[in-house]
């Protein structure tokens, strides 16, 4: 179990706990936190689940693989710390998470 | 008219008997005659249950594989490793003597490389500014149809906003941006099509564009870098040294990308708004649906009816062996009413729950960059007609495209009341 918050562009902070084994993704759908869209349900093959990171967690997170880090490569607006949350599992080492949610989804 | 006609009806139906009664093996779903009568989907439906991955021999196009499930499609999109985009992504072969080198028909990393180039074109910042560019103009397009009479939607309205938001995406002389239209048509033309009477004829007129665009280039390139695609592929580092035959191939990409995809998206929602004259009361008691419906609209129109790869490596899908180098079509237009993912999927729903899930747009490194821009216009165009117009009614028989690429509309006959 985590506690993940996911800071929308208007700066409102939504909290969610998610269960282990689904992806920050799915905890955001699961708990209607606005302004991620997940058009192909969770596959790394549209990157409009696209998170940024704060950089304090970045390094228990870990960096994008190499078919996500492709997706990414392609939206004009990634930061170093983008991830696409499709592909990031909930593990109890992400207890307090926090991602910011980009107010666009390309 | 509300529903079918009785006479589309019946070539629907006579279409279905075909469908199921041609041997498996003979059936050749990339025909633009089919999608002309509109009677492909019995075709699709078959191969869906009968023959997911399935080999046709012998078409105009030589032989090819067809993968008509969406899961099946979604696969084939996503593992580009394997499905390469080289040598052309239609079921036609690129012209040998004439190729037009362009990113969507690239591997990586040529393909990463000029994407990231342009692609900041359709960024979100970029959008946000041209959203009361794109409604100015949907107002003045609009205030100027002819209330009570016949006209062609298609023309006045559907080709008219897609090529004004083009010549504004290329800052293109205002006065000559039907000329990106004609462009388009003759780009995606094949030989059936009646587009160009010849081969020759349509290298001509591609060279013209060539023509045109290399001014426009030379322009831009002795000027600071300025936000429209012109000056971003003359000033870009991975671009500003491409071959004229790479230019043109990238500027055919982004003015077939941007123009009748959206355009055939305009047409189509209105006449699924007029078969299905339920979801058009309920749009109207219910405008916050509009965004919902964009998505709709692109899943059961299906603009680009399909794509195509070639296989890199021996693979296997849905239990049939594909050698490398085959070719294989995904047909989007199939995956897009599998019953498997959508609910009763010939049936067009404002607010069905998984549009956006539709795959018309592709998924993975080719999936459409354009798609935002589609989805605003789109948007926009019914958030304006929805203020203006007490009824929109299609009132003839729709000509459709002789494409088994583009699935589009020439004709749209229509008429508004206030």
């Amino acid at each position: 179990m985590a506690k993940i918050t996911f800071i929308t562009f208007d700066g409102t902070e939504h909290a969610v706990d998610a269960d282990n084994g689904i992806s920050v993704m799915n905890a955001a759908i699961d708990n209607l936190v606005p302004g991620i869209d997940a058009d192909c349900g969770g596959e790394c093959s549209c990157a409009t689940c696209h998170v940024v990171v704060d950089e304090a967690w970045m390094e228990v997170v870990g960096q994008p693989g190499e078919r996500e880090e492709s997706m990414l490569d392609l939206n004009p607006e990634r930061e170093p710390t983008s991830r696409l949350s499709c592909q990031i599992p909930v593990r109890d080492e992400l207890d307090g998470l926090v991602v910011k949610v980009p107010e666009f989804q390309m | 008219m509300a529903e079918a006609t009785a006479g589309s009806q019946d070539r629907l139906a006579a279409a279905r008997d075909a469908a199921y009664s041609i041997p498996l093996d003979q059936l050749n779903p990339a025909q633009g005659e089919l999608f002309e009568a509109d009677v492909a989907y019995p075709y699709f439906e078959r191969l869906r249950a009968e023959a997911p991955v399935h080999f046709c021999a012998e078409s105009e196009f030589g032989a090819y594989w067809s993968v008509t499930r969406y899961d099946d499609i979604k696969h084939v999109d996503m593992n580009h490793e394997i499905f390469s985009s080289e040598g052309g992504i239609t079921v036609n072969d690129d012209d040998e003597e004439f190729p037009l080198p362009m990113f969507i028909a690239m591997d990586p990393p040529k393909h990463d490389e000029q994407r990231k180039v342009v692609s900041p074109v359709v960024g979100p910042r970029n959008l946000a500014a041209l959203e009361p560019i794109i409604r100015e103009r949907v107002c003045t397009i609009l205030d100027s149809l002819p209330v009570g009479e016949t006209f062609n939607w298609v023309d006045r309205v559907s080709i008219e906003l897609t090529t004004q938001m083009l010549a504004t995406l290329f800052d293109f002389p205002w006065e000559d941006r039907r000329k990106l239209t004609r462009w388009s048509d003759v780009a995606t033309a094949d030989e059936n099509s009646g587009i160009v009477e010849s081969e020759e004829a349509r290298r001509a007129e591609l060279l013209e564009c060539l023509e045109y665009f290399s001014r426009l280039w030379e322009e831009r390139a002795n000027k600071e870098p300025g936000n429209d695609l012109i000056s971003m592929l003359a000033h870009g580092s991975a671009t500003q040294n491409m071959a004229p035959q790479e230019y043109l191939g990238n500027l055919i990409l982004l003015i077939v990308g941007g123009n009748d995809t959206t355009r055939n998206s305009l047409s189509g929602g209105l006449l699924a708004l007029n078969q299905f004259p339920e979801q058009f009361a309920k749009l109207r008691a219910n405008p916050e649906l509009i965004p919902n419906m964009v998505s709709e609209i692109i899943r059961w129109q299906t603009p680009l009816a399909h794509m195509r790869r070639r296989v890199l490596v021996d693979t296997e899908l849905g239990g049939q062996k594909i050698r490398a180098g085959d070719k294989v079509v995904m047909w989007y237009v199939s995956g897009n009413r599998d019953p498997e993912i959508f609910d009763n999927p010939d049936d067009f729903v404002i607010d069905r729950e998984n549009a956006r899930k539709h795959i018309a747009f592709g998924f993975g490194i080719h999936r459409c960059m354009g798609n935002r821009v589609a989805e605003m216009q789109i948007r926009i165009a019914w958030e304006e007609i929805l203020k203006r117009f007490s009824s929109l009614e299609v009132v003839g028989e729709p000509v459709r495209i002789k494409s088994p690429f583009v699935k589009g509309y020439a004709e749209l006959p229509v008429i508004v009341r206030r």
